[in-house]
């Protein structure tokens, strides 16, 4: 006889505790804590960060640990804690001149006022395995140290481009209320700072992507690595009761100011013009590929023929966001038995009319 | 071209074969080469294996050169036609932490010269041989994304479009405004992308005696220009090719025949000029000349 299935509750709670003890593993290992993710994969706590659009390591640790390393998941674990936050309002925008870097290069000059400062960089190792750090423990050499500090007031190469003329200026600050997509949905035409703050809260991988593809001939905008730089910036806020900036404290960021070719127009002349990024952490990759999209996306408004998808807003803000593309192609897992069960009648009918035309036309035929 | 052998002298990691690449994918890029170098100018596919250094650092041109290279070989390696950037650094050192050969700086020492966005001021002579590291071996490919395409635009050398869009430059601006990358024609037959060196280089290709072989690893594939054969940007009668000139002189060495790198010296709009080939620079003012702003 057919039992139709319950209990799904209690299925649900016991796949929670097997979650919650393959989350654990073996307990005779020493159970990871926020200090070590916090310290130790603090690539993957910027990532968490810079898509959770959440300034915070210990919350963004928290999340690695709870989604067992999982980011999209962890991601999705921070926004879902965000949303739940007060706004106070918007801070002053970030002067990233006067950040306190840790790491600046420039592709387009040689050497530039500031210099060329390495920094901690993936960029020169070799990627062998390193055996020696499968063991813990092992004595870690301290780094030199710079007999002098650096200047507080890099300035940007962009400002050096934009001073000879060869560069757009940036536009003006508008002073108008920011947009915030957590509270506003996506409108289309969408103007470059909601642009922005999708693409700075867009998937790396799906950025990466688009970004590689300009480079490939799906919309090129000639890119040149204008500078990148990472570091510690100063957050003001004005409160309303003071009516001046008071600094609450630094966030760490990676910015990359692309400057592109363009060939210029009727009514401008040639000049280079600019693709940004910028990402919570130390995160070149994704403020990089983040430039390049930005870039691909102006096409339109340079007056560039728009062919690729890169290059298409609705297409890239539409499908960047990692929380709402997980969610719906995982939502395919769901029950979908009465769809499924539609389709079936109409298929089978289908299937029956096809099968009496196509005996009709034999005996027709005989 | 040496036969490489995998035990070796130096000191290159016991857990690696020498110059990385095992023997058997050295044989495939080798014979892969020797077919470029039958068809000069002409993309051959090749297998292209994930390197220990990223792809754009120069994976194609490292495999070429892991794949020629001798235990007598001696090594330059140059980026933006310096000894003494970054990447060239790096890429010397891991040939000389895999293979244990020798390096130098000096262009008439060496036997393999590996390059990216340049080719050396000094004359090369028979005998050695260039390797450029490529990004995008498709000339075409700004006209026509799909492979498929321009493979067939090549094999029915179909070049007009190519000539259309020179030519819509000299439409625009009055001439054609590519400054890198410059197409090239090989042999009179196969258009071919000399890498994204300044056009000011693209002369130095025509009929070199060192033969140039070319290495793109993420596109995974090889060509190479034999010596002595012909090389041609491509130009009009009533538009020829011309190279970039400075109205200044190397600020170090005095230089007026090299290539000059913008070094930006503060932010309010102060310039120095220096050669970009670091070599050619040094070996200059070791023989005297110098520049303006030279101590």
């Amino acid at each position: 006889m057919y039992v139709p299935v319950k209990g799904g509750e209690q299925a649900i709670d016991n796949a929670a505790r097997l979650l919650a003890e393959s989350r654990r593993g073996d307990p005779a290992v020493p159970e990871l804590t926020l200090a070590q993710i916090e310290g130790q994969l603090a690539h993957a706590v910027d990532r968490v960060m810079a898509e959770g659009s959440l300034y915070d390591r210990k919350l963004a640790a928290l999340a690695i640990k709870q989604a067992r390393g999982d980011l999209v998941e962890a991601i999705f674990l921070l926004r879902a804690y965000r949303t739940t936050l007060l706004r106070f309002g918007a801070s002053e925008p970030l002067d990233t001149r006067r950040m306190a870097i840790r790491r600046r290069i420039s592709a387009t000059f040689k050497d530039l006022p500031g210099g060329q400062v390495l920094g901690a960089s993936f960029d020169y190792t070799h990627r062998l395995l390193d055996f020696s750090l499968a063991e813990t423990g092992g004595p870690c050499p301290a780094a030199a140290k710079a007999s002098q500090a650096l200047p507080s007031d890099m300035p940007s190469i962009a400002d050096i481009l934009e001073r000879e003329g060869l560069i757009e200026r940036e536009p003006a600050e508008s002073g108008g209320a920011v947009a915030d997509l957590t509270r506003e949905p996506l409108r289309f035409p969408a103007a470059r700072p909601v642009r922005l703050q999708a693409l700075a809260r867009a998937d790396e991988g799906f950025l990466l992507g688009l970004g590689y593809s300009t480079q490939r001939g799906y919309g090129n905008n000639h890119p040149f690595a204008g500078e990148i730089r990472h570091g510690m910036v100063t957050v003001e806020f004005v409160p309303e009761e003071l009516g001046f900036a008071v600094a609450l404290g630094e966030v760490e960021l990676t910015e990359c100011q692309m400057v592109n070719q363009f060939k210029g127009s009727a009514a401008q002349p040639p000049h280079f013009t600019r693709g940004y990024g910028v990402a919570f952490g130390h995160a070149e990759r994704k403020a990089m590929a983040m430039a390049l999209v930005d870039r691909s996306l102006r096409a339109a408004e340079l007056g560039e023929e728009v062919t690729a998808p890169a290059q298409d807003p609705e297409f890239v803000l539409y499908h960047g966001d990692n929380v709402e593309a997980s969610g719906f192609v995982q939502h395919l897992k769901l029950p979908h038995y009465v769809d499924f069960q539609a389709e079936l009648v109409t298929v089978r009918d289908l299937r029956r009319e096809f099968n009496e035309r196509a005996a009709g036309r034999r005996e027709a035929a005989e | 071209m040496k036969p490489s052998s995998p035990a070796m002298a130096g000191e290159p990691s016991a857990n690696y074969n020498f110059a990385f690449l095992d023997e058997q994918t050295k044989r495939m890029i080798r014979r892969g080469l020797l077919k470029a170098v039958a068809i000069p100018g002409h993309q051959i596919p090749f297998g292209s294996r994930e390197m220990p250094l990223p792809y754009g650092w120069g994976t194609g041109g490292i495999q070429i050169t892991a794949s020629i290279v001798g235990p007598d070989d001696v090594l330059k390696v140059i980026d933006q036609g310096a000894d003494d950037t970054t990447n060239a650094i790096n890429i010397r050192r891991f040939f000389a932490r895999t293979a244990g050969i020798a390096t130098t700086e000096r262009t008439d020492r060496a036997s393999i010269v590996q390059t990216r966005h340049r080719v050396p001021e000094k004359p090369l002579r028979a005998g050695q041989i260039l390797v450029f590291q490529v990004p995008t071996p498709e000339p075409l490919r700004w006209l026509e994304r799909r492979e498929a395409e321009t493979r067939k635009m090549h094999a029915l050398a179909e070049y007009g479009a190519m000539h259309v869009n020179l030519y819509e430059d000299i439409a625009r601006f009055g001439r054609i405004a590519k400054s890198y990358d410059y197409p090239v024609l090989v042999n009179g037959r196969y258009i071919m992308s000399p890498s994204p060196i300044p056009k000011f280089d693209n002369p130095k290709l025509h009929m070199s005696p060192a033969l140039q072989l070319y290495g793109a690893g993420r596109e995974k594939r090889l060509y190479a220009v034999p010596p002595y054969t012909e090389v041609k940007s491509l130009d009009f009668e009533d538009h020829p090719f011309r190279i970039e000139r400075w109205t200044e002189a190397c600020a170090l060495c005095g230089a007026g025949d090299s290539f000059l790198d913008e070094v930006v010296m503060d932010d309010a709009g102060g310039r120095m000029l220096v050669c970009s080939d670091s070599e050619y620079c040094a070996e200059r003012r070791a023989a005297g000349h110098r520049g303006k702003a030279a101590p």
